[in-house]
């Protein structure tokens, strides 16, 4: 019997896996994707929660998640481009300049 | 007219502002001089014809109160609403000190244009004159306390910059200092004594307050505080004892600022303060009390003094402080028209004193010492004479000014219900020592040889000196008429005009008038005696036998050295106030409290938050990762907390 | 086991291991691939919960638009054999994988402790509400002011995408 917790745990497994990524991974890329995979994670939620109380508006939320994440992406995707223009590397330690 | 009253006050004002921005580009000092002095003409020309209009009106009607703009205006406190308006009262005794304000102020605003011709400062002169006027007119047209204090305050403000106007000299500056620092000994006494009378009448405004007061009985302790400390502001202000002590340096300044501010009007003005509050102090008699024995005190004690100095703008100084005294002393016995009366006599005799030592001091070419002068009388024929006239009604001889206001002070504090034999003792020794020692001026400064080298030769002052000094000389002379006592078949117009304002007082006082008696004749003539024996024994010492000055000197070397040193007060104030207060000051509150404790913690704070902030700029490594892993650890706190609340 | 349980079972076994093997990969394009792998396990699922819309967009929209645009700046960046990018291990991701992990042990206690009382899908309502039709008119009646906003926002990317490549920022 597949009981909603397991989709919810499964789904903070995944989150928390797309977290630790973002927390420790170097690549800009790669943290990117890994908060595709958080975005995801909470979708999984959202389409559960929907299904077991047999109503749609969750669905319809992750339509919205996924339009949010095509633009997040998009603009993402730029700004790593610009990023690498300039300083000719993804690699998040080196881009130190948020302080001050 | 009336409605004009705000003009007196905004033509001095003007003249200050436009002086004082536009003075320094102007370099015409007849220009600057005719603006200057203008401004207090027309005031005083406007003060002329509100006098006119109120003689026009019955007595009653002679009072308004002419409202500007509001100026403070609080919502209500515990302790009542708080508001205060820029409000100027005209009525008799307002109207008669704005004229002697303006008058006096317009001659010496005059004579100014010739004794400070050529001075580099000559447009701030006047700018500061100015100001002084306008102080000076807030002072006595306020209609509440608080104006008054403006003006009183503006007045001491103008006396600092004029005492100190050549700040190039060490001495004039320190002079200044001392008259201001001395004055808020004083003002201290007057801000206290608003307060507690905002306290008790919940009020500042005179009408408010006067209204209040007139219904309450005397002797209650409230009203002897308030009444102690305005006079200890006046005790600064016109230099009584104990603070007289600035007045003598103040002589540092220009001799017009001496006539103008030093005896005819500012230190009048407690007088006035006294005379505007005599309900109040008509319902303290305690007050009444020591106000009488210091204003004799202080008559007497200098007078004294001004018996052996050699400076002839001290011994006017030391004169002005002995004739404030006597103005004192009728406050003090309740007769106010009398001291009011001796504040417009003195007005014009002192000021046309000060004015001829002024004209002296410019043809000695800065000479002050009456003992390096002498025979000047065929020098400055027009000086000479219009100074003996000044000399002569300060002494008190009839039918001169100043017999008539000096006399009825000393008749008022023998024969008042709060005089004594005591005080007209007191008074009477002023009077013949007052005497003595004009004489001793007039004769040491213009008769006799001369005491000066041969390389001077002292000329007459210009027009617009002497033509003031002979308009004072006038007012000097006739002045007294104003004021001719029942007694002398006169009809005392002057106190009489005054009657509106004292009667409450009065009332209170249970004061009646007098009917003419046989004693009054006695001490008329005896005053009249001792005024010429003081002048004729000035005569004899120091014109007909000259040496006898100097045995006596060197007979009574102690007192005289005493009196030379003025008693050694200003010594005594140091050693006893000012040095203690300095050495705790540098000592302790300087090098201990300020430099280690107030900076040493300011400095500590600062140098602590240093140190927290360069730990704690590490923090900030600009990785926007390592946020994130602050901000993951924060929702891992968060959340744990919210499990272990939940349990 | 009922075939319901063993479909989720591979899913989520294919969902976990794609998504531990993207973050581990060195190389992001070997990340990317995992990564759509994963998007397809999840497509799977939303079909156990009957949500068919959802798995078809998420394979449409995720696996097929947003991934190919992550796949294409990879390959536009030319990454493969970045030195720098050498990722050691250190005390400070130990730190933050220990406090991710602590995340997750909290999330899980609550989800075990917490009864939901939801254990039951309804097959019949589960389908009738994840059809095109049911969102659709979810969307175009409680959801039509969001549902044109997406628009402006959609726009609003594309504007900025293209601002923020351009070969001159300033």
């Amino acid at each position: 019997m597949v009981t909603l917790t397991s989709y919810l745990i499964l789904s903070a497994a995944m989150f928390i896996i797309g977290a630790t990524g973002v927390l420790v991974r170097r690549n800009a890329i790669i943290v990117f994707m890994s908060i595709e995979l958080m975005l995801n994670s909470v979708n999984l939620t959202l389409v559960a929660f929907s299904a077991f109380l047999g109503d749609s508006t969750g669905q319809a939320l992750v339509f919205f998640v996924m339009t949010v994440a095509a633009a997040e992406a998009a603009v993402g995707l730029a700004i790593v481009i610009a990023l690498f223009r300039r300083k000719q590397t993804v690699n998040l330690d080196e881009i130190n300049i948020l302080k001050w | 007219m009336i409605a004009y009253t705000p003009l007196l006050v905004l033509f001095p004002l003007a003249g200050f502002l436009f002086l004082g921005l536009a003075g320094p580009r102007l370099r015409n000092e007849k220009l600057i001089g005719i603006i200057g002095s203008g401004m207090v003409g027309l005031s005083f020309a406007l003060a002329l014809g509100i006098l006119m209009q109120m003689l026009g009106s019955a007595p009653e009607e002679r009072k308004a109160v002419v409202e500007l703009f509001p100026w403070i205006s609080s919502f209500t406190g515990t302790m009542g609403s708080f508001s205060v308006s820029v409000a100027y009262q005209i009525d008799q005794l307002s109207i008669l000190m704005t004229l002697i304000v303006t008058g006096v102020g317009f001659l010496i605003h005059v004579y100014s244009i010739g004794y400070m011709h050529g001075d580099r400062g000559f447009w701030r002169f006047f700018s500061y004159l100015n100001l002084f006027i306008f102080a000076m007119l807030n002072l006595v047209l306020a209609d509440n306390f608080l104006l008054m204090f403006l003006g009183w305050e503006g007045v001491g403000l103008c006396s600092y910059l004029l005492i100190g106007f050549w700040y190039e000299k060490k001495f004039t500056g320190d002079a200044a200092k001392k008259a201001f620092v001395v004055n808020r000994i004083g003002d201290f006494g007057f801000i206290l004594a608003m307060l507690l009378i905002f306290v008790t009448f919940g009020s500042l405004r005179f009408d408010t307050v006067f209204a209040a007061a007139s219904i309450l009985s005397p002797g209650r302790t409230v009203m002897v505080w308030i009444t102690l400390l305005l006079f200890l502001g006046a005790t600064g202000k016109s230099a009584q004892i104990p603070l007289y002590v600035w007045l003598p340096d103040a002589m540092a300044g220009p001799t017009p600022v001496s006539a103008l501010i030093h005896a005819a009007t500012m230190v009048t003005a407690g007088v006035y303060m006294i005379a505007r509050c005599s309900l109040l102090y008509a319902l303290a008699p305690v007050s009444l009390e020591v106000v009488a024995s210091v204003g004799a005190a202080t008559a007497v004690f200098a007078a004294t003094i001004g018996l052996v100095q050699n400076d002839i703008k001290k011994v006017l100084a030391y004169s002005t402080i002995s004739q404030l005294g006597y103005m004192f002393l009728a406050m003090g016995v309740a007769a106010f028209g009398a001291g009011i009366f001796h504040l417009m006599t003195h007005a014009f005799f002192k000021a046309l004193l000060f004015l001829g030592s002024g004209a002296v001091i410019h043809a000695m070419h800065e000479e002050q010492d009456i003992q390096k002068m002498g025979g000047l009388k065929k020098h400055l024929p027009v000086t000479y004479w219009t100074f003996v006239v000044g000399a002569v009604a300060i002494a008190g001889i009839p039918p001169f000014a100043g017999f008539f206001s000096k006399d009825e002070i000393l008749w008022k504090a023998f024969s008042s219900d709060f005089g004594s034999w005591v005080l007209w003792l007191l008074g009477a020794l002023g009077a013949v020592m007052t005497a003595f020692y004009m004489g001793r001026l007039v004769f040491l400064t213009f008769e006799g040889k001369e005491r000066f080298g041969h390389d001077l030769h002292p000329h007459e002052a210009p027009k617009t000196m002497t033509v003031p000094l002979m308009i004072l000389a006038v007012l000097s002379a006739v002045g007294g008429f104003l004021g001719v006592p029942k007694s002398l078949l006169g009809s005392n117009a002057i106190e009489h005009w005054l009657e509106p304002i004292f009667d409450p007082a009065n009332h209170k006082l249970l004061i009646t008038e007098h009917d003419i008696v046989w004693s009054e004749y006695v001490l008329m003539a005896v005053s009249v005696a001792i005024a010429a024996g003081g002048i004729y024994v000035a005569w004899v010492m120091y014109l007909k036998r000259t040496g006898m000055a100097d045995r006596l000197a060197a007979r009574f070397s102690r007192i005289h050295r005493v009196l030379l040193n003025k008693y050694y007060v200003d010594e005594i104030y140091d050693a006893s106030v000012v040095n203690p207060i300095v050495t705790i000051s540098d000592e302790y509150l300087w090098k201990g409290v300020d430099t280690t404790i107030i900076d040493g913690s300011i400095n500590g704070s600062a140098r602590g938050i240093g140190a927290i902030g360069s730990a704690l700029r590490r923090i900030q490594t600009g990785v926007a990762q390592s946020y994130a892993v602050v901000f993951v650890g924060g929702i891992v706190l968060v959340v744990g907390w919210l499990l272990l609340q939940s349990h | 086991m009922t075939l319901e349980s063993i479909l989720f079972i591979v899913f989520a076994a294919v969902g976990l291991a794609s998504a531990l093997l993207l973050v581990t990969r060195r190389n992001p394009i070997i990340s990317a691939l995992y990564l759509i792998l994963n998007f397809f396990a999840l497509a799977g699922l939303y079909l156990t919960l009957h949500a068919q819309f959802i798995a078809v967009i998420q394979i449409l929209v995720y696996a097929g638009a947003i991934m190919v645009l992550f796949v294409f700046v990879i390959m536009l960046l030319n990454l493969r054999d970045e030195r720098s990018l050498r990722e050691g291990l250190s005390w400070k991701k130990v730190f933050a994988a220990g406090v991710s992990f602590g995340l997750l042990m909290e999330v899980i206690y609550i989800l075990m402790t917490s009864a939901s009382g939801m254990t039951e899908l309804l097959p019949a309502k589960a389908t009738e509400i994840g059809t095109v039709e049911a969102i659709g008119s979810r969307l175009f009646t409680r959801f039509l002011f969001p549902f044109e906003v997406t628009s402006v926002l959609l726009t609003a990317a594309i504007v900025g995408a293209i601002l923020l490549a351009k070969k001159k920022l300033d």
